[in-house]
């Protein structure tokens, strides 16, 4: 009596565990091997690399690529942890420094495209923000990206070569939590990538500022060392950075990284 | 429920067994984070000057989030536990809705209402000037929005469990409704008020999404540990846990501290 209750619930426990990982679907585990290339990508890739996976998988028949979008830094702490990826794309050099530091990458990252920096303002720029130096202006409330992640160093970057210094409502953990306090009129600016403004372009406008060329930020993207599909992984990384889809991601804002 | 005392039995291992494997399942993430402490370098990181002020805000702001959440939810658990309303289990289920809304759409909801343009925010603005996103007063809210359902649901739980014949008493004995709350009804369900301030408060302190939604994140203004923690783990992983026990070590010796005080009252 006892054991069918004891194998009873160990089933049950059994059920729920096959479950619970059955239904984590932006973290698959690339058991089948054949054909699937999982790939870390920063959030600020979203848009674009979702298009890339697309089209990838149309040129790449039998194919299939999946995504795990979160900040940089996350990603590079998961893929250190053991998370099963092939590749990582990152949104700054030193976020892809702690995974090769750790010994997690197969070869040198490449430089995949650059973003910079623009003032994010509602449509119509109510504030008539012209540069870096009306943010520091009384009454308006601006979000920074915390420095810990890149937009905000890069924030505090060209804010240093302006010159400029404000207290900022808000230092938020990642640059859609900046740009979400623009879009909710939390905020009457916020400093956040080119290519966020271009997917918000509905709703808000970019002020562009000299100082951006001081604070470029550049996107490594490598293959891992632990990657299930070593080939299909290489395959990904040669596909992005081919010409089909550098038009893809300079559509979305960013640019081409010099000499490549 | 009878009173005899039960023959001592031996524990069914049906009911050891997963009881053991639950005990573990919420143990052992402690002793990862207890592995993976850097002891050595733990005295400079705790000298590091944001912490103290992070651990200060946050223990206030749970603390103020679960005095505003006893003063409103106490109220509410009554009502929902003894007077009879139409559209009573509708309000009971809506009370639970801060328990299954993912914490940050709770701050986009609360920006949506008391953000500068939000329903009653904006009048807030126009008429006294008072803005609460990215202020302290807006910590409070978002941890009180997220804390509440457990002081409501776990006095609920208690006033319907109280016997309702002490009310009915002092109520023969001429006692009015207020006076029977204050004077009876109070005093039977207090552990269960302790039960649901504890709950409450350690909600509060953990409170991440709604706040870093709601309030932002600016050090020392609404920069709490679970935020401070968060983006500890952005650039260094050690930090993060340093953080973490802090955090845990100083509620867990609140809660026992108080706990023994707690246990001896009826």
């Amino acid at each position: 009596m006892t054991l069918r209750w004891i194998r009873a619930a160990l089933a049950g426990v059994a059920a729920l565990a096959l479950s619970l990982t059955g239904c984590g679907g932006d973290e698959p585990t690339a058991q089948d091997g054949g054909g699937r290339v999982t790939v870390f990508a920063a959030a600020s890739l979203t848009e674009s690399f979702t298009t890339l996976g697309r089209d990838f998988e149309a040129a790449h028949p039998g194919t299939t690529v999946v995504f795990n979008f979160a900040g940089s830094s996350a990603l590079a702490t998961q893929i250190t942890q053991g998370a099963p990826a092939d590749v990582f794309a990152a949104a700054s050099p030193a976020t892809m420094k702690t995974v090769t530091d750790a010994g997690d990458a197969a070869g040198a990252p490449v430089t995949l495209v650059r973003n910079q920096l623009v003032i994010a303002v509602p449509k119509g720029n109510p504030h008539r923000i012209a540069g870096l130096a009306d943010l520091a202006r009384p009454g308006v409330k601006v979000a920074l990206c915390a420095e810990q992640v890149p937009c905000g160093a890069a924030a505090k970057m060209a804010l240093e070569a302006a010159a400029v210094k404000l207290t900022p409502a808000t230092l938020e953990q990642d640059v859609k939590g900046a740009l979400a306090k623009v879009k909710l009129g939390e905020v009457d600016a916020a400093l956040v990538y080119r290519t966020d403004v271009r997917a918000a372009a509905a709703e808000l406008d970019a002020v562009e500022f000299p100082e951006s060329t001081r604070a470029v930020n550049d996107y490594p993207i490598v293959v891992l060392k632990r990657a299930d599909n070593p080939a299909g992984a290489r395959a990904f990384v040669d596909y992005v950075r081919s010409a089909a889809g550098r038009t893809v991601l300079t559509a979305a804002g960013f640019q081409a990284p010099p000499d490549q | 429920m009878t009173r005899t005392p039960r023959p001592r039995q031996r524990v069914p291992l049906a009911l050891l067994l997963p009881a053991g494997l639950g005990l573990l399942f919420l143990v052992l993430p402690l002793v990862g984070l207890l592995a993976g402490t850097p002891w050595s370098t733990l005295p400079r990181r705790l000298a590091q000057p944001g912490v103290l002020t992070a651990l200060r805000l946050s223990l206030e702001t749970a603390t103020l989030a679960m005095l505003l959440c006893v003063a409103l939810g106490i109220p509410l658990a009554w009502l929902l536990a003894r007077v009879r309303f139409p559209g009573r289990r509708l309000i009971r289920a809506l009370v639970t809705v801060p328990l299954v809304l993912p914490p940050v759409v709770g701050g986009v909801a609360l920006l949506l209402v008391f953000g500068r343009r939000g329903l009653l925010g904006s009048w807030l603005d126009a008429t006294f000037g008072v803005t609460l996103p990215f202020t302290t007063a807006g910590v409070v809210l978002a941890e009180a929005f997220v804390a509440m359902p457990f002081l409501v649901i776990a006095v609920e739980g208690a006033l319907r469990g109280a016997d309702p014949r002490y009310e009915e008493a002092a109520a023969t004995l001429g006692a009015g409704r207020w006076t029977t709350f204050t004077h009876v009804t109070l005093p039977l369900v207090a552990p269960g008020v302790a039960a649901g301030a504890v709950l409450c408060w350690a909600r509060a302190l953990g409170e991440f999404g709604a706040t870093i939604t709601f309030a932002g994140n600016y050090p020392g203004r609404t920069q709490t540990m679970p935020l401070a923690v968060y983006l500890a783990l952005e650039t260094d992983l050690q930090a993060a846990i340093v953080l973490s026990l802090i955090l845990l070590t100083v509620s867990v010796a609140i809660l026992a501290g108080l706990r023994d005080r707690w246990v001896s009252a009826p």
